[in-house]
């Protein structure tokens, strides 16, 4: 696996090429396209070399649509919320993008209030749009407002290996008490146990687990939580 | 981003809640200190503090200058401290935050009001040659309690320097390299150890050592308490944040000597082992 710096060329060639998260093609003026990495990491491709993406780490969220993240309501404009979710821009979410919202009908939301919702529009010199609900169904899918709980923070792809349900951190952590959990993809997690130990647990078992931060194993991850009384 | 947003509800009644069951996010005691991991740098006066995530690291650089005509026996000393983005996204290069403010303000208190540093015996002929010391201190990292880190950077990078030997003969004053002649350490009266407690609006919930970033943003107050190790207090700051009941500032103070007590033998103990890796050795 070949490690790259954002900039380079990549040599990616396949009749039905899809490119992933971090590569870019960039026709130059003769006619000829180069495929360019525009984030630092691995390069890795699907098995018949047909998807090629970068597989890197960092903690700074850049918004790709379709992606479900975690935000955090900052302020109204109108009626619009303006959401951070820890990009260069505040999201903005729309007042009726929930599920059975009416003009009459509108959730409650306060300022600071903690959202799972799913980016719709994301360019890179716009501000994100969010939405809390399924744009073909109309219902909420699981996103809207999350209540109670905690929020941890971690790096990028901390979240995206929680989100694969072959990692055994969550389904270990479940194993021993009830949790609740919306894993958003700008490193933040939204987790929710009936003891505020067990939620402090959570909390540091993911930051053990985080690559940034010693990337524990599973079996160290057992030991760890005989430690803790949970 | 100039301000992030406060935290959210959740995390807000997260944290009060396991506060009052004296429960802290990273597990320790609600009076327990992240111990300081202290690394030297190759040159002398050159400490890197790191505190948990917090890490600050302080230089130490000295220069013969003349000294002003109202302090013509005194040796100066300069604490320069600017936080940039790097310590946090909070922080934008030439617009102090309250936060910077404090800072600048509790290292001068500490490190040059308390007298912890000799100014005399920084004279080498008087009204003509004093030494300049000048202390450089950069935060890496802030998650939490940087106060107490950069206070801590900063006088053992104050203990860590030599300056050259200086020989005086009538009014020549030669300046010796340190292949010549070994160099000298400071002349240090007592050496002041910061460390900052946090409070909060609930009766219930007891005083906090050592606030993470996250408890630091949500407390009602904080309270900065410098002494040594001698039980002398040398600085005690509290600015605005919520009344206090003397008993709760004797206790403080009992806790703080015991914590200060620890800290002056951990620094000894880095110290000494970091001497005997050297060779400031003359042939």
């Amino acid at each position: 696996m070949t490690s790259v710096l954002p900039g380079e060329n990549v040599p990616a060639q396949h009749v039905n090429l899809k490119l992933g998260p971090g590569l870019l093609q960039q026709t130059s003026v003769g006619g000829t396209s180069a495929i360019v990495s525009t984030r630092a990491g691995e390069v890795q491709h699907s098995a018949n070399r047909s998807r090629w993406w970068i597989e890197g780490n960092s903690r700074r969220y850049s918004p790709a649509p379709q992606e479900s993240v975690v935000g955090v309501v900052v302020s109204r404009s109108g009626e619009n919320w303006r959401v951070d979710i820890g990009s260069a821009h505040m999201a903005t979410l729309d007042g009726l993008a929930f599920e059975g919202a009416t003009k009459r009908n509108r959730p409650n939301l306060k300022v600071g209030s903690l959202l799972y919702a799913r980016v719709s529009l994301a360019h890179k010199d716009m501000e994100p749009e969010l939405e809390c609900f399924d744009a073909q169904t109309r219902k909420s899918e699981g996103f809207g407002e999350l209540k109670g709980g905690f929020l941890v923070q971690c790096s990028l792809k901390m979240c995206r290996l929680l989100l694969d349900p072959q990692h055994f951190l969550f389904p270990l952590l479940g194993s021993r008490f009830p949790l609740e959990s919306a894993i958003g993809m700008n490193g933040r997690v939204w987790v929710s146990t009936k003891d505020p130990r067990q939620v402090i647990a959570i909390a540091r078992c993911i930051e053990a687990v985080d690559p940034d931060g010693g990337g524990m194993d599973e079996a160290a991850v057992k030991k760890f939580l005989t430690t803790l009384d949970v | 981003m100039p301000r992030p947003p406060s935290p959210s509800i959740p995390e807000k009644e997260f944290v009060y809640g396991a506060l009052k069951q004296s429960l802290r996010l990273d597990g320790r005691g609600m009076l327990e200190m992240r111990t300081p991991t202290l690394s030297f740098g190759p040159e002398l006066g050159w400490v890197e503090c790191a505190m948990g995530k917090t890490r600050v690291l302080a230089q130490v650089d000295g220069k013969m200058v003349k000294p002003p005509p109202e302090r013509p026996l005194e040796g100066m000393i300069t604490i320069h401290s600017e936080l940039s983005p790097m310590a946090s996204n909070e922080y934008e290069p030439g617009r102090p935050t309250d936060e910077e403010v404090t800072l600048t303000r509790t290292l001068d208190k500490v490190l040059r009001r308390s007298d912890a540093i000799d100014k005399e015996s920084l004279c080498v002929l008087a009204g003509q040659r004093v030494w300049h010391i000048r202390l450089t201190i950069h935060v890496l990292s802030n998650s939490g309690s940087m106060v107490d880190c950069a206070c801590l950077a900063g006088i053992v990078a104050l203990k860590h320097f030599r300056r050259p030997e200086v020989e005086v003969e009538g009014d020549e004053v030669t300046i010796h390299h340190p292949s010549e002649r070994a160099p000298v350490p400071l002349s240090m009266h007592h050496t002041p150890f910061c460390l900052t407690f946090a409070f909060y609006p609930d009766a219930d919930t007891p005083p906090l050592l050592d606030p993470s970033h996250l408890e630091e943003t949500l407390s009602a107050g904080l309270l900065t308490v410098a002494l040594n190790a001698q039980r002398e207090l040398c600085v005690v700051q509290k600015a605005g944040g919520i009344p206090l009941a003397p008993e709760d500032i004797l206790k403080i103070m009992d806790i703080a000597v015991t914590k200060a007590r620890e800290l002056d033998k951990l620094v000894e103990a880095r110290l000494q082992e970091d001497w005997k890796g050297r060779h400031v050795e003359v042939r």
